[in-house]
């Protein structure tokens, strides 16, 4: 066991900063543990990533290719991952959680016994992690309790992504041997959907439904207030699983991220998955029956009750004052 | 197409759930549970294929007693037969614990699929499929919407971020996560109720299955979340919070 490694993930241009969010939670863990910190990335040396973090600590790279790496497979990754895994013999093993390494790390995590603790939020004394339960309404404090090694996995948005001293980089290959059976899926180059043909990124002002408006028919009311505010229709994902709203108007993990200056969350909870998609938003109002929801603790304001007469009364209001 | 199906019993959604007296787990004596949301729609794509392609869908669930409602359940959607670990310690267990469990109750069913939901609501670590898939030696695919036979094994549709999606060929036997949304839920019917009543639930006692059930990662504490911000909280009628709220709307935010 030596030290922290932190895993990132070349996404491409200008979308890299869950990577440098799970570099700022290995440096936090280092401070804590007194241990050194290494990073990896599959690519070659050439690859952006490694020249954007270059010269600040970790001061080793590893850069891991093979051509049965050129596409992700769940195969692929893991193997490589675990071999670079048993050449180093990390304590820690720091990864952002997207939809890639929550796909293949719990494979190698048990290859070594071993559980992820998956989109943690903090990193505390002991070292303890912190990540969400029951959807956002509960917080837990987890603790590794083996001699393997520790698997963790960090929640976007959730580390500021911090500027320590500059340094040198030094960037090694690592060449994992990965034979082609060993690799069992094939999959396409992405598609984009439909998603995003409706451009929630650019509105200024939002008005956004929940599982709180419990049915289909209610749905007006809310667009109504839309109308009133001159502001963009969009939903969370259950109401899209529905088919109640269009799936181009999902605001969360799965559809857009928004940041307008006004985010109207009509009933609706707050899980994470949504939280991500509009947290950056200017002002968040929420209204929902339940006063203890997660949305309330990203909101400016709130009213608690029920959204039936909350709604209309907003939208009479807004009227009144000449919207 | 043999299919087994892993389900989880969870609080139920709307659940006002209150941390216990050892700080480590909640209040279940009053708590409401219900069948994990993205495990029914694991359900609805194994129904479909089944109908599609005939077959036979297994439901497997561990936990003590009160899981055989969520088991019932799903059984009166439709599923064919039932296996009920009993575990009255699943909370001890990490991911890999209770893997372990529902990978060696499948394992003599040799399924052609496995299928489980994207994520539990409760804990939401977001693992569990994956963790069997490794423990079987089997391929797997992740957050799936869509499930085709092809000649030579499957053809799925895969949610990735932001809208994108990708399509993965792979073997059977195989194991898939299903994400939310891929199809639209059907309900129980009278008659399905009716015959859950006399379908097959074998029950198996955790401990039969001899797997190791220490932990690796244990949760030490729950607490509730710390506030990212302090919120205003506008009381009153309807129409008073309403014009409290545009009132601050437009005056302090200047958003109107």
């Amino acid at each position: 066991m030596s030290g922290i490694l932190v895993i990132q993930e070349e996404r491409g241009q200008g979308r890299n900063r869950f990577s440098y969010e799970a570099l700022a939670a290995g440096r936090i863990l280092a401070g804590l543990t007194g241990l050194s910190m290494e990073t990896a990335v599959v690519g070659d040396k050439n690859t952006p990533i490694l020249a954007e973090t270059s010269g600040l600590p970790p001061t080793t790279a590893y850069a891991v290719q093979h051509p049965l790496l050129k596409h992700y497979t769940s195969d692929g990754y893991a193997l490589a991952f675990e071999q670079l895994i048993r050449k180093l013999h990390p304590a820690f093993i720091v990864f952002p959680h997207s939809y890639q390494s929550r796909d293949y790390v719990p494979r190698i995590a048990t290859r070594f016994g071993q559980v992820l603790i998956s989109d943690i939020t903090g990193i505390e004394t002991g070292p303890t992690f912190v990540r969400q339960l029951f959807q956002g309404k509960m917080s837990g404090s987890y603790r590794h309790s083996s001699d393997g090694p520790c698997f963790i996995s960090v929640q976007a948005g959730a580390f500021p992504v911090d500027s320590p001293q500059a340094g040198t980089t030094t960037i090694l290959p690592f060449e994992p041997e990965i034979a082609s059976d060993a690799i069992r899926t094939h999959p396409s180059e992405p598609i984009l959907g439909s998603s995003q043909t409706v451009d929630l990124g650019s509105a200024q002002r939002i008005v956004s439904v929940g599982r709180g408006i419990k049915a289909a028919e209610n749905i007006p009311i809310v667009q109504d207030l839309a109308t009133a505010l001159g502001a963009e229709m969009a939903a969370s994902r259950p109401i899209c699983d529905n088919g109640w709203m269009p799936i181009a108007r999902q605001v969360g993990s799965s559809g857009q991220t928004v940041s307008p200056k006004l985010y109207l969350a009509i009933g609706i909870s707050g899980a994470i998955q949504h939280l991500v998609g509009m947290k950056g938003s200017q002002c968040i109002v929420a209204i929902n029956k339940d006063a203890d929801a997660p949305i309330f603790e990203v909101a400016d304001y709130g009213i608690v009750g029920d959204l039936l007469e909350l709604v209309p009364a907003l939208t009479e209001a807004l009227r009144a004052a000449g919207h | 197409m043999r299919i087994a199906i892993a389900i989880k019993q969870v609080p139920e959604r709307d659940a006002q759930i209150r941390i216990d007296t050892t700080g480590r787990w909640i209040e279940v004596d009053r708590i409401q549970y219900a069948l994990n949301e993205s495990d029914a729609y694991a359900l609805e794509e194994a129904l479909q294929l089944k109908e599609k392609y005939g077959g036979e869908v297994i439901v497997v669930s561990a936990g003590p007693e009160r899981v055989g409602v969520a088991i019932r359940e799903v059984l009166a959607k439709g599923a064919d037969r039932a296996i009920h670990i009993i575990c009255d310690d699943i909370g001890e267990r990490d991911a890999l614990g209770v893997a372990r469990l529902l990978a060696a109750a499948m394992k003599p069913e040799n399924p052609d699929l496995i299928l489980t939901g994207l994520q539990s609501d409760d804990l939401g670590s977001g693992q569990t499929g994956v963790i069997v898939a490794e423990l079987l030696g089997l391929p797997h695919a992740s957050l799936i919407l869509q499930v085709e036979k092809t000649e030579t094994g499957l053809r799925v549709k895969r949610e990735l971020e932001e809208g994108w999606f990708q399509t993965i060929e792979l073997p059977t036997p195989a194991v898939l996560t299903i994400q939310s949304g891929g199809n639209k839920l059907r309900y129980a019917t009278l008659m399905g109720i009716k015959r859950a009543k006399t379908k097959e639930v074998c029950v198996l006692a955790a401990a039969e299955l001899a797997v190791d059930a220490a932990p690796v990662v244990v949760l030490e504490q729950i607490t509730l979340p710390k506030k990212q911000k302090s919120t205003q909280i506008l009381t009153g009628t309807a129409a008073e919070a309403a014009a409290a709220l545009v009132k601050k709307l437009k005056f302090e935010v200047h958003v109107l």
